[in-house]
């Protein structure tokens, strides 16, 4: 299960429906907003999700995990709004009969989430102008993209 | 042919196009005529090699033909996690 949240994310509720007796490992990963990227202090994040797109993408992420790895139960729920540094940007839970797949899918699954997710993040900094990442076109902090 | 489409803008392009939701009359005949036209009249930074689009909430080929009624989203490069 993939879904986006407008509020903030309950680790312990999602790990608790991750609740499964054949299971025997539970990775999990969180994802905090930290209070800097690239070298400058960070105040503050606003993600913003496509939001038809977005869940549609990420349940297709969560079938390929299911079909690569050798997983029970997946759940992936991704922030929007207005977010503050230490919060819960992201948290992605794989239950497994062993440990083996659930590590290896839980890396999937972020990797793949933040690479096509169309979800995107604006940073706020202390007396400079708020600069949405990946989409800079000039000056140093321009990031060469890929067409695809 | 001209057409009605709507188009969707979100974060980068929201904020450049001043709106998050369009509907207009176009003689563009795939998504990237119409980027290129939308990007001339409105400044868009980004180059449509840096973009993808979606076309009824599915990403699609930029050369895909556009149909009457579409909605158009242009897909800024994403930034999860």
């Amino acid at each position: 299960m993939f879904r986006l949240a407008e509020t903030p994310i309950d680790p312990a509720a999602l790990l608790h429906s991750l609740g499964e007796a054949r299971a025997g490992a539970c990775v999990t990963f969180a994802g905090w907003v930290r209070n800097h990227n690239d070298g400058r202090p960070v105040e503050q994040l606003d993600y913003e999700a496509y939001p038809a797109l977005a869940v549609k993408e990420g349940e297709r992420i969560v079938a390929e995990a299911r079909a690569k790895f050798p997983v029970l139960g997946i759940v992936a729920v991704h922030r929007t709004g207005s977010l503050a540094i230490g919060d819960l940007a992201v948290w992605v839970g794989v239950t497994a009969e062993h440990r083996d797949g659930a590590y290896a899918a839980s890396r999937y699954l972020i990797d793949e989430l933040k690479a096509r997710v169309p979800i995107w993040k604006k940073e706020h900094y202390a007396g400079a102008q708020p600069v949405w990442i990946n989409c800079a076109t000039r000056g140093e902090h321009a990031q060469a993209a890929p067409p695809r | 042919m001209t057409l009605t489409i709507h188009v969707q803008y979100f974060a980068i392009l929201r904020e450049q196009r001043g709106l998050s939701r369009e509907t207009l009359s176009t003689t563009a005949a795939t998504a990237v005529e119409l980027y290129t036209e939308l990007q001339a009249k409105h400044g868009f930074s980004l180059p449509a090699d840096r973009l993808r689009v979606a076309i009824n909430d599915e990403f699609t080929a930029w050369n895909a033909p556009l149909r009457d009624g579409a909605a158009v989203v242009f897909i800024p490069p994403v930034a999860g996690g």
